[in-house]
């Protein structure tokens, strides 16, 4: 604690406001777990390159991005419940329900006009269900999101016990339709759908009022309330903003494997955590980025890139490299917050 | 006088907490233009009152008029909406935001429909300039201390077209510079017709800016008065409700001087103890039986050097010698096993469990030491939680309420408590009279001095001189984290002499 930035200067001379808005460029201690997380992506596509020489190729980039689009929506959902401070384990079992009311409606000749609408707008009721749940009735986050994963994935059984396929026109266009992008890149629609998410939530957060008083909750629902800050609506709406995200989801993760399952997304909602958290969003609330969510994603995809150009690795040792990678990035931010003090 | 219509106008109010009667039947009204004092005792009603009209309390009876009419707010932002706006006494501000955010958010300039964050930064400057603070918007609240928080709560408060402004205790954590500057500020706000509410315990500052003033005790009005045709004293006397010959006799305590016989042995040592960054190195002997004063401006690193005798903080120089042998404090657990106890300035964050009763509370450090496998017998907490109740005064006198419920002053009582109930042989006290009143304050300036009679040794930190000066047998000048002197107290040491060596670091 210091004073000496309360200087004893009079309103008479003012010399400080230009000045001072020209000091905002140095680089905030705020933005180190983000780097981190670019400096973790960046090192492991060099490592990769000097590895195995055709690392660096449009292709395996772009089907970085293919394979994890729906992962990248669910983190994005995330982002907002964790800066407020709170957690959202429904998300995988959202995505599951989604995927497998879509394949049973698309079974029975719902045009998907319909459907996919309805995959979306199941995730915003389950988001609309446990935000009431946290907020009117002060349940805990973790027990009401349990609570609705359990809601959501026992649906999915009642639904169909087995895998359906689907075989609408308009999904099986927009899982084969790829867009090339320069000469070796290509995306496709569920990326575009996953990076306009990304956008939109950026947005939202930084330059809405929405998205400050998310941060506002983060840094203390109560001084939130006294600073006169909608914060009910608020808490609601993040809630409301992954259950969607998670039926946005369902929808791509059906376009990408092409069916619905009621065992889909098992432990998914876990991945998205950790890409949240290793994209330097803090589990306490108050403090994140969504483009750290969308590098935390890529991570974790590159690592299973990774493993399998390895060729002899086991599977599973993605997820040993997820775990040590956490446990480093959540040192690193308690290392961050305790200097700052 | 030919008044005119108050912006608000309460009659009645009455709202009661769980065995806690707040408030009963009490009118309070506000001019514009004016500045109202609102005053009494911890405990009296005051918070609650401000917290019944800004809606964050719902009123059991009454009727609350603004502007002529009849409102009831659902919650501090519809408060707001109305022009009423409130700086509370524990910075409600977020620290994980902006300075320029938290003065800014909810009124946001718009740029095609997002946030124009150029402007807001702009307009942020433009307040925090009104005020004089020479501080960068973009900045994260956290870095700024305490007293600049409270200066950037109050510009967030001008951000809106308040008709009325509520400042609860927005002194308490200020110097005399910045209370100036504020100070200035109010009274250019009340020129242009804004109705303030000032709260604060410091009578002198009560004077110098208030117009009106009405007194509250024990959750009941007493009055409402003219700040010119009530005597200091006589005010006093109201708020506590004691005639003014037991309140002399309170503030009449003699000067004391060093009592510690030649080659003692410090009970508490610091050699060259410093922290980069913090504190320079310093030396510091605590005796039994002595209080030692930290006399110093905020900032001046007067809670740092008692974070490093109590271990919260770790010395990269020097050490600390208990009881002659030199032993290395790690953690405040291992100061506690040694007998230091540590009462924090920040009660709320770093003291107390709002949630526990008073009773568990107090308990909390001695079960603490003697280990959580052996609980302590219902019976012998009974004892002790009612002797400190008694022997400080808590209020309300019930071992079962919710600390969260107390006011400041009582809160600190039972922070006082828990420490008093380990028995420690030093004990820190940091700002202990801070942000309560006149009648408690003298209380536990009383027991501080009789703890030391009885063989404790203590250090002593307050932000008011008079009150270091009143109460140590030595004192330490700290300026610019580094500490200027040593003075034995004495018949020859005055105000004068401190204020001297804490402005220029010389004798004066």
């Amino acid at each position: 604690m210091s004073t000496d930035q309360i200087s004893s200067r009079t309103a008479g001379g003012t010399p400080g406001v230009v000045a001072r808005l020209g000091r905002g460029l140095r680089l905030d201690r705020r933005y180190l777990p983000v780097l981190g997380a670019l400096a973790v992506l960046v090192l492991m596509l060099a490592v990769g390159q000097a590895r195995y020489g055709n690392f660096l190729s449009g292709r395996v980039l772009s089907n970085l991005f293919i394979n994890n689009s729906f992962l990248i929506v669910l983190a994005v959902g995330l982002t907002f419940v964790i800066i407020t401070g709170g957690i959202d384990l429904s998300v995988g079992a959202v995505v599951a329900l989604s995927g497998i009311l879509a394949a049973s409606l698309f079974q029975s000749g719902w045009p998907a006009a319909v459907v996919i609408p309805a995959m979306v707008l199941v995730g915003s009721l389950i988001g609309l269900v446990v935000g009431v749940m946290v907020h009117v009735f002060e349940i805990q986050p973790f027990i009401a999101t349990l609570a609705a994963m359990f809601l959501a994935r026992g649906l999915s059984y009642v639904i169909s016990l087995s895998s359906i396929p689907i075989t609408d026109p308009t999904i099986v266009w927009l899982s084969a339709y790829r867009i090339p992008v320069g000469e070796t890149w290509t995306i496709t629609p569920s990326g575009i759908i996953a990076l306009s998410v990304v956008a939109i939530a950026f947005y939202l957060l930084h330059h809405t009022q929405f998205g400050r008083t998310v941060y506002a909750i983060g840094g203390g629902d109560q001084s939130a309330t006294l600073m006169g800050l909608p914060v009910a609506r608020t808490k609601v709406l993040v809630y409301v903003i992954s259950g969607t995200c998670a039926g946005i989801g369902g929808f791509l993760f059906s376009v990408f494997s092409r069916s619905g399952y009621s065992l889909t997304g098992v432990g998914m909602e876990l991945d998205a955590i950790a890409a949240v958290v290793i994209g330097g969003t803090l589990l306490t609330g108050g403090s994140g980025f969504v483009l750290g969510s969308l590098l935390g994603v890529l991570v974790l995809g590159l690592i299973q890139t990774i493993i399998t150009f390895e060729g002899t690795l086991s599977s599973w040792w993605t997820k040993i490299v997820i775990g040590v990678l956490l446990l480093v990035f959540v040192v690193l931010q308690r290392v961050i917050a305790v200097r700052r003090r | 006088m030919t008044s005119p219509q108050p912006v608000v106008q309460m009659t009645g109010i009455s709202i009661e907490f769980p065995g806690v009667k707040a408030l009963q039947g009490v009118d309070f009204r506000l001019l514009p233009g004016e500045v109202h004092a609102l005053i009494g005792e911890n405990g009296a009603g005051k918070s609650t009152l401000i917290k019944a009209l800004t809606g964050v309390y719902g009123i059991d009876s009454g009727t609350i008029l603004v502007g002529g009419e009849e409102r009831v707010f659902a919650g501090p932002a519809r408060a707001q909406q109305a022009g009423i706006s409130t700086v509370y006494q524990e910075v409600n501000l977020c620290e994980n935001l902006s300075v320029g955010e938290n003065i800014m958010l909810g009124h946001e300039p718009r740029r095609f429909g997002g946030i124009d964050w150029r402007t807001l930064r702009h307009r942020a400057a433009t307040y925090l300039d009104r005020l004089g603070l020479d501080i960068d918007p973009a900045s994260s609240l956290s870095a700024h201390s305490l007293a600049v928080q409270q200066l950037v709560a109050i510009c967030r408060a001008m951000v809106v077209d308040a008709r009325v402004l509520i400042l609860d205790e927005p002194t308490s954590s200020l110097d005399a510079d910045e209370v100036a500057r504020l100070f200035r500020v109010i009274r250019g706000l009340r020129d242009d017709g804004v109705a303030i509410l000032f709260v604060s315990h410091f009578i002198d500052q009560i004077y110098e800016i208030s117009d009106r003033m009405t007194i509250l005790r024990n959750g009941v009005l007493v009055g409402e008065y003219l700040t010119r045709d009530l005597p200091r004293l006589e005010l006093v006397s109201k708020m506590i409700g004691k005639s003014l010959a037991v309140l002399e006799q309170l503030e009449e305590a003699p000067k004391r001087s060093a009592v510690h016989d030649e080659g003692a042995t410090p009970a508490l040592q610091a050699v060259g103890l410093g922290r980069r960054g913090s504190v320079q190195p310093i030396d510091l002997d605590l005796y039994a039986g002595e209080v030692v004063g930290l006399a110093g401006l905020l900032g001046s690193g007067r809670t740092e050097i008692a974070r490093l005798l109590y271990g919260a903080d770790r010395p990269d120089a020097g050490q600390t010698v208990v009881a002659g042998t030199p032993t290395r404090l790690r953690n405040p657990r291992t100061a506690m096993d040694h007998g230091i106890a540590f009462s924090s300035e920040h009660r709320k964050a770093e003291g107390l469990v709002g949630d526990l009763t008073v009773r568990e509370n107090i308990m909390l450090g001695l079960q603490a030491e003697r280990g959580w496998a052996r609980r302590i017998p219902r019976r012998r907490a009974d004892e002790v939680v009612e002797r400190y109740i008694e022997l400080l005064g808590i209020r309300p006198a019930d071992p079962e309420a919710l600390v969260r419920n107390l006011s400041g002053g009582n809160q600190q009582k039972v922070l006082l408590a828990r420490w008093l109930a380990t028995a420690p042989k030093v004990l820190i006290l940091d700002e202990p009279t801070r942000g309560i009143d006149v009648g408690a304050k003298a209380e536990i300036q009383r027991l501080i001095a009789e703890l030391a009679k009885d063989g404790m040794a203590v250090v002593f930190i307050s932000a008011e001189l008079e009150e270091v000066l009143r109460l140590s047998h030595r004192i330490a000048v700290m300026r610019d984290r580094a500490k200027v002197a040593d003075l034995v107290n004495g018949d020859d040491v005055g105000l004068d002499d401190v204020v001297g060596l804490i402005a220029s670091g010389r004798a004066s």
